[in-house]
């Protein structure tokens, strides 16, 4: 396989996905309405509190529970901003007559779809990377100021956002690009896209009812589970690229 | 170059080509000409090593299609006009053949260097860096034709170029193709255009599933009603005619004042003919092969099959 002409058509997506306005709001809007919504409520909670010493330590146990679950949201807005891009992928070059030019050059399964995950992958990582970065600053900023201590960074965020984020990134990217290359519409794509996200909204649910606590150890369990599915999903996605089928069947 | 063998490819119960036998030899332009649903663009998307052939056999410079470490040394060795053009509209000219530069593994310099010389040629050097979605109809398939160019292949596809073009750009890129032909590239045409296959091409096919005739446009035309020649003269007089039937020349007269002759040899029997008329009293005023049209040949062969 060669790896730069991957990076070629990760470069190419790039520079089409910089002109279509759908695909830049989907990757800012989200981070940016959690990572300054969520500081913005916890701000709003304890703004006017009065709190006396005997009630802080409580208060701060159950904000960090709250914050530790509210870091735990940049793993979903992980799984979620590589939909729109990762279902066009394939879908969007057949809707645009250009994947059969595509599939004439000298570039394997692999390449075509390495470069097509490296595409949808590296936005939706250094998004997410932003809103995590704005996140931590403003919750900093509101638990400085209001209860005198800074909770961020910290283990359990440096494991989410250092092996968590990245590999379900990765997972989202490899499903929604074998989804582009199955379906024949991108609406269809986007919908089915869309179901990565159930599995990430069952661990939040699981960690709500105390199931699961996120503590650096289980979060580096999940990160390995996900990472084993990672290999097992680019492998399939290999398998299902169907050149032939794209081709001749889709209209 | 190009071989097939009893070449067959089928959609489910429907078949799509069947039993294509063609030789294309290196530098020459071969033409396909077809009704729609004839087959053509199946044909150049199996040659294109883009879809799978259901039997029979096919070589592109004796790498063997269907075999994929084979595949891939010809998709290296050919270029694709597809009927659709297929460009990335939101990037610029230079952008997009670039980018299928880097595909088809061209050094930098050879990119660079190509780019400028075929942009210029086509009189698209000034707007390279203007979106493609900009671009007119003709501009865009002249950059499909360059794109298909990019990496100096051996053999290059051309799926319908001239389709829904005005008749100044339909020129423009047949010009081009003539340019091309000279390169000594081996082209495979496919058309609905009678008169810029009987232009551009060596030989062509008549694909309506199967090859229904091959042959150089000349052969071609010929086929239909073999070679005539046209004499106008002055007047027919019964001893014109006369002479005419002493020769054993089958003949019919057309206009009252044209012979039109079946020869076998025209360029062996036309001046005895000519003495002959000359020596019965008759007037010759102009002299002309006459043969069908490819249109006509064309017609007739499609209507036959089907």
């Amino acid at each position: 396989m060669k790896l730069w002409k991957s990076w070629a058509i990760a470069r190419k997506d790039f520079a089409t996905f910089r002109t279509k306005r759908y695909v830049i709001y989907s990757l800012v809007v989200l981070p940016l309405f959690i990572s300054i919504g969520l500081p913005t409520l916890i701000w709003l909670g304890v703004r006017n509190a009065s709190i006396s010493s005997s009630q802080l330590p409580a208060l701060v146990s159950g904000l960090n529970g709250v914050l530790n679950a509210f870091s735990f949201f940049f793993v979903i807005i992980a799984g979620m901003l590589p939909i729109s891009i990762g279902a066009y992928s394939i879908v969007g070059e057949k809707l645009e007559k250009t994947l059969e030019p595509l599939l004439a050059t000298p570039t394997t399964d692999g390449e075509i779809l390495l470069g097509k995950g490296i595409a949808a992958f590296l936005p939706s990582v250094v998004a997410t990377y932003a809103g995590a970065v704005i996140f931590m600053v403003l919750m900093d900023a509101v638990t400085s100021t209001k209860l005198g201590y800074i909770y961020f960074p910290n283990w359990t965020v440096a494991v989410i956002l250092l092996t968590t984020v990245p590999l379900i990134s990765i997972l989202s990217t490899e499903f929604n690009v074998i989804i582009s290359a199955r379906v024949s519409d991108i609406r269809a794509a986007q919908q089915f896209g869309a179901l990565i996200v159930l599995p990430l909204a069952a661990i939040y649910v699981a960690t709500e009812v105390a199931f699961v606590s996120l503590t650096p150890a289980n979060l580096l369990i999940i990160s390995a589970i996900i990472l084993v599915i990672d290999a097992l999903l680019f492998s399939l996605s290999r398998a299902t690229f169907r050149r032939e089928e794209i081709l001749t069947k889709w209209k | 170059m190009i071989e097939t063998d009893n070449l067959t490819r089928t959609y489910g119960d429907v078949t799509a080509v069947e039993d294509l036998t063609l030789r294309v030899d290196e530098g020459e332009v071969f033409g396909f000409l077809g009704p729609n649903g004839a087959g053509k663009t199946t044909c150049v998307r199996v040659l294109a090593c883009l879809i799978s052939k259901t039997s029979g056999e096919a070589r592109i410079a004796d790498y063997e299609i269907g075999n994929s470490a084979d595949c891939q040394k010809i998709r290296k060795i050919i270029g694709l006009v597809p009927d659709n053009v297929g460009l990335y509209e939101d990037l610029s000219a230079y952008r997009n053949l670039d980018f299928y530069g880097r595909l088809y593994e061209c050094p930098e310099s050879q990119r660079r260097e190509r780019i400028e010389y075929f942009l210029k040629m086509l009189e698209l050097w000034d707007v390279r860096d203007r979106a493609v979605r900009t671009f007119s109809k003709g501009m865009k398939q002249k950059l499909a034709i360059v794109r298909a160019l990019i990496h100096d292949p051996q053999v290059l596809f051309l799926d319908e170029p001239t389709a829904n073009l005005d008749p100044a750009f339909q020129k423009t890129v047949r010009d081009f193709i003539l340019e091309l032909k000279h390169e000594k590239r081996t082209i495979f045409l496919n058309t609905h255009n009678l008169d810029e296959a009987q232009r551009i091409c060596d030989r062509i096919g008549i694909l309506n599933t199967r090859l229904v005739a091959e042959g150089t446009p000349e052969q071609l035309m010929e086929s239909l009603e073999g070679r005539k020649t046209e004499i106008q003269l002055q007047q027919v007089t019964p001893a014109v005619t006369g002479a005419v039937e002493r020769l054993g020349l089958h003949y019919v007269t057309t206009n009252g004042n044209r012979l039109v002759i079946d020869v076998r040899d025209p360029e062996m029997e036309n001046p005895g003919i000519t003495e002959a008329i000359v020596a019965a009293g008759g007037h010759v005023q102009f002299i002309n092969e006459k043969h069908a049209t490819l249109e006509e040949v064309y017609l007739k062969l499609v209507r036959e099959e089907q």
